[in-house]
């Protein structure tokens, strides 16, 4: 495959997916040429690679022309280090600083190498997803200092408010710290890892099946994107080929999981501003979305619905009469919700030219997904690398120039519609046929990529399986990677009390990115 | 004066009593008018007796001020609240204090619980209080200006005198009182922390104003912190129908007039707390920096019914 000038024997590993192995000096060279292109640097990830004796790796995967190539650097077993990519695209920086904290791989010359996801659950020399690394003795070493060192604004009238990670609000844990002067926002520094648990280690040994309910619980609110994303991922690795009919519903699945989240984030947005109208009803729509999907398939969130093969539950002909009939109906009511919202004088002014990312700034620094597509990144999987059955789909992208909240609640209007007219396109087309074929074995040391748009971005799963058919290797990357640096962006020069709803229009995953 | 004082006792501890109440009934008309069901409209009093059951948690580096800052605020506004006339006029307490006397009290409450705010030290209680002042520097004056757009109507800053000029006099209508009805709506609004200036259901700290500065609040201390905030919205309220529809009201010495009076007055809190519901339920909350221009109009029109008096009603 060619990307720019130069061919990086990069081969074919799914559709639109690429894989390719190269010395680390070479990466700076590939990132260069895409990033000259126009790409993006996806996700960032190590493994150790010692027991198969090959020493570390240092694993990125990069948006291209041609579709997503994935691409592998083996590193050396003593001191592994790879060149920094944080100066060509900066949403590398945080997946560099985790890499480092779990594995011990070095990027050399970071402006940034503060730890990231390390708080006080291991210490320094200790890196948890090492396969030497022992929990007994880290649990039993004391606990390291958690001090972090936070950038600070110094002058005269500036003064700092620290948020969380407790909230007043049952939401999830993060620490916000925010340098003012008066209301108005000087800088704004993240702590995450909070919610870390070690998901990555827990995958290793797993058997594949048991593996897809744990990716699936990544992020809980983007379960179908990180089970197909994983399964995609288990298929390509042992080459099973998944019937039709559970593709389409897998499709399904995920415009089902997309307008449930945006349902209840546009009600969130209607909460932030004190309208507790639209917090009410774009919940109550939600909810009633929720239980003809437990009715239906028999899981509000459709939890393990999907598995390693195709997919668990199939509807009949009376669910899908059902399912198209409450499409119809949600879509009259949200018409009309949106109809109050742009009517709305005081929303609209919380909601107009708060938080902007403007889209030089977004592609600089790799926005993407939905707060993305607000900020005139047009990226959408379904839309310009279509997985099967989007191939057939014609998915109609949304997009929005301004970047304010406002462009943020609009895509997901416009998305919920999208999703609509995919649902009755999926159910009018569904194929006939089987739901689930058997994996087929594994012989040896196998791996697969899957690339999934969820709702808030895309979802990537990278899977190796050991020659005895376990879990050896998983990574999953979610899309609030790139997008966590865009909300410290996006609040500058904004108040202290819009941030709330900034944070609420972005609506990222600390979960996801935490791991 | 027996009776009087009596009847003032009757009547501050009426507010007392019955202030949970009116919450209680706001709470449940904006859950109607969302669309949801309410809870009991004796909710407030549950939450009461809740937190007055807790053992109180309070920071290490607490000064006394914190612990005595909230009976301050409910002393205040149970004297406020036994100021304004409620269902009988000209009572005793009422000469010893005016209208001016009056947004000293609120003043005297709120400088207490910005105290209270700061004297911990966390980020929120500072943040709190400092919006706080921002919103009442504004809200204050505005509130004089109503005041005095009533009491030059009746040549008195005694709101009995205010009270009987416009209730018992003969009917007439005053232009620049429609002003200052609107003006002190306005008022209300901010200085009780309701939409669009405050959220009072949100649980945002960044965002709030006065849950801010009580963050750190919890059992008793909370309860009657709380307790004081539902007599403030019941004093305003009734001091709303004093100045604007005071018909109904008893004069001195007319026992038989209180029943009615009563009456008169429930009708009229039920129908205030419905419209406040209402306004809060179809508003959303301002941007904080537009809340000097919510209040800012909320004097202008304050002046205007002042000079609208002097053009039209002299």
């Amino acid at each position: 495959m060619k990307i720019g000038e130069h061919d990086w024997h990069l081969d074919p590993l799914g559709k639109h997916i690429w894989r390719g192995r190269m010395e680390a000096g070479q990466l700076l060279a590939l990132a260069r040429e895409v990033k000259e292109e126009g790409g993006q640097l996806i996700a960032l990830w190590g493994s150790d690679n010692r027991h198969l004796g090959r020493g570390f790796a240092i694993h990125a995967t990069l948006l291209t022309s041609a579709g997503l190539a994935w691409v592998t650097c083996a590193l050396p077993d003593d001191a592994p280090a790879y060149p920094d990519l944080a100066h060509i695209f900066p949403q590398a920086g945080r997946m560099q600083r985790a890499t480092f904290d779990l594995l011990g791989i070095t990027a050399t010359d970071a402006v940034d190498d503060r730890k990231w996801l390390r708080h006080t659950a291991w210490a320094e020399d200790e890196f948890p997803l090492r396969k030497d690394f022992s929990p007994r003795a880290a649990l039993g070493s004391p606990p390291p200092n958690d001090a972090y060192p936070f950038i600070r604004v110094e002058g005269d009238g500036v003064h700092e408010i620290a948020v969380g990670p407790i909230h007043a609000g049952t939401i999830e844990p993060g620490h916000f710290r925010f340098s003012v002067i008066g209301e108005r926002v000087l800088r704004l520094e993240q702590r995450l890892g909070y919610t870390h648990k070690g998901t990555e280690k827990r995958f290793e040994g797993m058997d594949p099946d048991t593996g897809a309910k744990l990716a699936g619980r990544v992020s809980g609110d983007t379960h179908i994107a990180y089970a197909w994303a994983y399964c995609m991922a288990v298929e390509t690795a042992t080459d099973s080929q998944v019937p039709d009919r559970a593709v389409w519903l897998r499709a399904l699945f995920l415009e089902i999981e997309r307008i449930a989240n945006h349902l209840g984030d546009l009600g969130y947005l209607g909460n932030d501003v004190a309208l507790a109208f639209g917090f009410m009803q774009f919940w109550r729509l939600k909810e009633d979305w929720l239980r003809l999907t437990a009715k239906l398939f028999g899981h509000r969130y459709l939890f393990d619905r999907i598995v390693p093969g195709g997919v668990a539950v199939d509807i009949g002909d009376g669910g899908r009469a059902e399912l198209a009939a409450e499409a119809d109906r949600l879509e009259a009511e949200v018409h009309s919700l949106k109809a109050i919202y742009d009517d709305h004088a005081t929303l609209q002014d919380r909601f107009t030219n708060t938080g902007v990312c403007k889209p030089d700034l977004a592609a600089r620094l790799g926005l993407t997904g939905l707060a993305g597509r607000a900020s005139a990144q047009a990226w959408d999987a379904r839309a310009q690398f279509p997985q099967a059955p989007y191939d057939q789909l014609d998915v109609s992208m949304a997009t929005q120039r301004r970047g304010d909240v406002l462009a943020r609640a609009e895509v997901r209007f416009s998305e919920i519609h999208e999703s609509l007219r995919l649902i009755r396109d999926l159910l009018a087309r569904l194929p006939a046929g089987d739901i689930h074929v058997p994996l087929k074995p594994v012989r040896d040391v196998c791996e697969g990529l899957g690339w999934v748009e969820g709702w808030r971005g895309e979802v990537l799963v990278a899977v190796r399986i050991g020659a005895d058919g376990r879990l050896d290797r998983v990574h999953p990357h979610d899309p609030s990677w790139q997008n966590w640096p865009l909300l410290e962006i996006g609040i500058l020069g904004n108040i202290v009390p819009d941030f709330p709803l900034i944070n609420k229009s972005f609506n990222l995953s600390y979960s996801g990115a935490d791991l | 004066m027996s009776t009087g004082i009596l009847l003032q006792l009757a009547q501050t501890l009426l507010a007392i009593l019955l202030a949970p109440l009116l919450m209680g009934w706001v709470n449940q008309c904006r859950a109607w008018l969302q669309g949801r069901s309410a809870p009991p409209i004796t909710q407030p009093y549950r939450t009461l007796k809740k937190l007055f059951h807790k053992d109180a948690v309070i920071a290490h580096n607490a000064s006394p001020l914190f612990r005595f800052a909230p009976y301050m605020i409910f002393a205040c506004m149970a004297l406020a609240a036994g100021i304004v006339p409620t269902i009988a006029n000209d009572l005793p307490f009422s000469p010893a204090a005016d209208v001016i006397a009056l947004v000293g009290i609120f003043a005297l409450a709120r400088v207490f619980l910005a105290l209270a705010a700061m004297d911990i030290g966390t980020s929120f209680g500072t943040l709190g209080a400092r919006r706080e002042m921002l919103v009442s520097f504004l809200a204050e004056p505005a509130l004089l200006m109503v005041f005095f757009t009533a009491s030059l109507i009746s040549q008195s800053t005694e709101l009995p005198v205010i009270v009987d000029t416009l209730a018992h006099q003969e009917f007439a209508i005053y232009p620049s009182l429609a002003f200052a009805a609107v003006a002190f709506w306005m008022i209300s609004v901010a200085e009780n922390a309701r939409i669009p200036v405050d959220n009072p259901s949100t649980h945002l700290e960044l965002t709030m104003i006065h849950e801010a500065m009580i963050l750190e609040y919890s059992a008793r201390h909370l309860a009657l912190i709380e307790w004081a905030v539902a007599l403030k919205l019941f004093t305003y309220s009734a001091l709303g129908i004093a100045l604007f529809l005071p018909w109904g009201i008893a004069v001195q010495g007319d026992l038989a007039a209180l029943p009615l009076a009563l009456l008169a007055m429930v009708a009229k809190l039920l129908l205030g707390g419905a419209v406040l519901a209402f306004i809060e339920t179809i508003s959303a909350k301002v941007r904080l920096f537009r809340a000097p221009e919510f209040l800012g109009t909320a004097f202008l029109l304050a002046v205007l019914g002042m000079l609208i008096h002097f053009l039209l009603e002299v």
